[in-house]
């Protein structure tokens, strides 16, 4: 197909694999550990803190990653004292961000065309510094879950048996929380705000619902991943459709498809014959 | 054998507004198996996280083998604590099998950036071998009942070789049957290992036989201690929950 000659349709295919991966790659974290509405929280507060970057003028970029860590620095040990329901409090801090999201973006000046951007991403006008962000990223992202794979199991699998063994899962639930602020910090520009938390929720739920082994999860995961924002990418040039929304609506379809097809329906198949994943 | 393993000195705990432990003090012995009874609140769940520096200390001191607890040593000393709690629900779509759960136990002494080794992993088959639960060892730990789980949860504790094993109401929440079968694992594994065991519960029917020491506690204190024997009476046992309670039959072989 021709539109692979176009400089700016290479950059985001490579834009497409490597968030692609990376957001797959946090979302098997999020979704095992049942985290997905701090991780929404955590997205909505990166979304505010670039557009308080872009109304301050600064690098909307590092307004997304100082949100967004801070996020992740309150929901945790708001989640973990109890002192409020959970839900109740990462539900005020949700709003909070969207609350101050809509502010800086009510405060701006003139053309909002940069803030609608971050709203809806833009893959198709990703430049090379948005590559080598996203780049690094998915290196230490998965640099870090092959170091730290059988810590991140552990915790995964139960985090106060992980640290009645004397694994520092505190350490390491924490890590995940600033993984996946950083990883929809780097992402931010490509898929948007809006819409990247669907990006790191469909393909770890769609892996979800077709393996029992936590490796074939973050591999098929990732693939997803790719494959949604390929196949979006593709869409949207094909049909002439905004990049994000065509992005997310096909990691829904697979998401859709694998849970009808999950082996994990078939009631206790394992019963007959033990499962190897 | 009468090296001191656990020694602690007029602890408090408290969780916000509520005081856990009250000035608890408690010396165990190397190899000893120890009763914790009590009803619901009484702070044998609290003494279990003292002893394995999860529970913070606002008053008093810990000291664990060898070592004075002081927020900083907790992980290092849980390594070599082995824990097993009372069964939880797991998600069964988890993608964890049970041998992966089992390898756990492992990994707090191997420490960061190391894989179990050869001879680990083969301590690990001994170990699934050993609960009876090796031919469920690729099966998904949320797929497992409570009484296997229970089998998993204490051949991870193992697998940790610990220089002491904390049992909190392992046989809460599952069928008679599999209580049966777990209160005879842990002598099995008592008599072999002789390792420092803790055990509590609230339920009389599910105390071990092996045990040579009953701590009775309530509100936060331990409220009296000593042999079965000597426990192990309606008019104390009357007491300590406040209400009428005959010592089952089962256990009648602790008072011997």
């Amino acid at each position: 197909m021709d539109i692979f000659q176009y400089h700016f349709m290479q950059n985001a295919i490579l834009a497409g694999l490597l968030g692609g991966i990376t957001c797959s790659v946090v979302g098997v974290f999020v979704v095992t550990m049942h985290l997905s509405f701090i991780g929404v929280c955590i997205a909505h507060a990166a979304f505010a803190g670039a557009l308080l970057g872009l109304w301050l003028g600064f690098n909307p970029l590092i307004g997304a990653l100082l949100f967004s860590l801070a996020a992740a620095a309150v929901v945790g040990p708001v989640a973990d004292r109890g002192e409020l329901n959970p839900d109740t409090s990462i539900g005020i801090i949700f709003s909070l961000m969207l609350g101050l999201a809509f502010l800086f973006m009510g405060l701006m000046q003139g053309a909002r065309t940069e803030a609608l951007n971050l709203f809806w991403g833009s893959i198709l006008t990703v430049g090379r510094q948005d590559i080598i962000f996203l780049a690094a990223t998915t290196g230490v992202i998965v640099g870090l879950v092959a170091v730290f794979y059988k810590e991140i199991q552990a915790v995964i699998c139960h985090r106060e048996i992980a640290l009645a063994v004397g694994i520092p899962a505190t350490v390491i639930f924490y890590g995940l929380l600033f993984s996946t602020g950083v990883t929809i910090t780097a992402s931010l520009q490509t898929i948007g705000g809006l819409l990247i938390y669907c990006l790191i929720l469909n393909p770890a739920a769609a892996a979800y619902q077709l393996t029992y082994s936590l490796k074939k999860m973050l591999l098929i995961a990732a693939a997803f991943g790719v494959i949604s924002c390929w196949a979006g990418l593709v869409a949207s040039y094909l049909f002439d459709i905004p990049s994000g929304a065509s992005i997310v609506i096909t990691s829904s379809i697979i998401f859709g498809l694998a849970t009808a097809f999950s082996p994990k329906r078939k009631v206790k198949r394992w019963q007959q014959a033990p499962l190897t994943g | 054998m009468d090296k001191t393993v656990i020694s602690i000195q007029d602890a408090v705990v408290s969780y916000r507004e509520d005081v856990a432990l009250q000035g608890v003090s408690l010396e165990v012995k190397k190899g000893e198996f120890i009763g914790i009874i009590g009803p619901n609140g009484a702070g044998k769940t609290t003494l279990l996280t003292v002893i394995n520096g999860l529970g913070k200390l606002i008053h008093g001191q810990a000291r664990v083998l060898g070592s004075r607890l002081n927020g900083r040593n907790g992980n290092d000393l849980r390594k070599r604590i082995g824990y097993v709690a009372q069964v939880e629900r797991i998600d069964p779509r988890l993608p964890i099998s049970v041998r992966e759960t089992v390898t756990v136990g492992c990994y707090g002494r191997l420490g960061l950036f190391r894989r179990p080794t050869r001879a680990q992993q083969k301590t690990v088959d001994e170990v699934l071998e050993m609960v009876g639960i090796a031919h469920l060892s690729q099966r998904p730990i949320g797929h497992l009942s409570g009484g296997e789980y229970q089998r998993a949860a204490i051949a991870r504790a193992l697998v940790q070789q610990p220089d002491i094993f904390l049992l909190d109401e392992p046989t809460a929440s599952i069928d008679q049957k599999a209580q049966h079968e777990i209160l005879n694992l842990m002598k099995l594994v008592h008599r072999q290992y002789h390792t420092t065991t803790l055990f509590v519960t609230h339920d009389l029917s599910t105390l071990p036989s092996i045990c040579q020491r009953l701590i009775l506690m309530k509100d936060g204190r331990i409220w009296q201690q000593g042999s079965p024997q000597s426990m192990l009476q309606e008019e104390v046992l009357t007491e300590l929950y406040g209400a009428p309670i005959s010592v089952p039959s089962n256990i009648a072989s602790l008072q011997m």
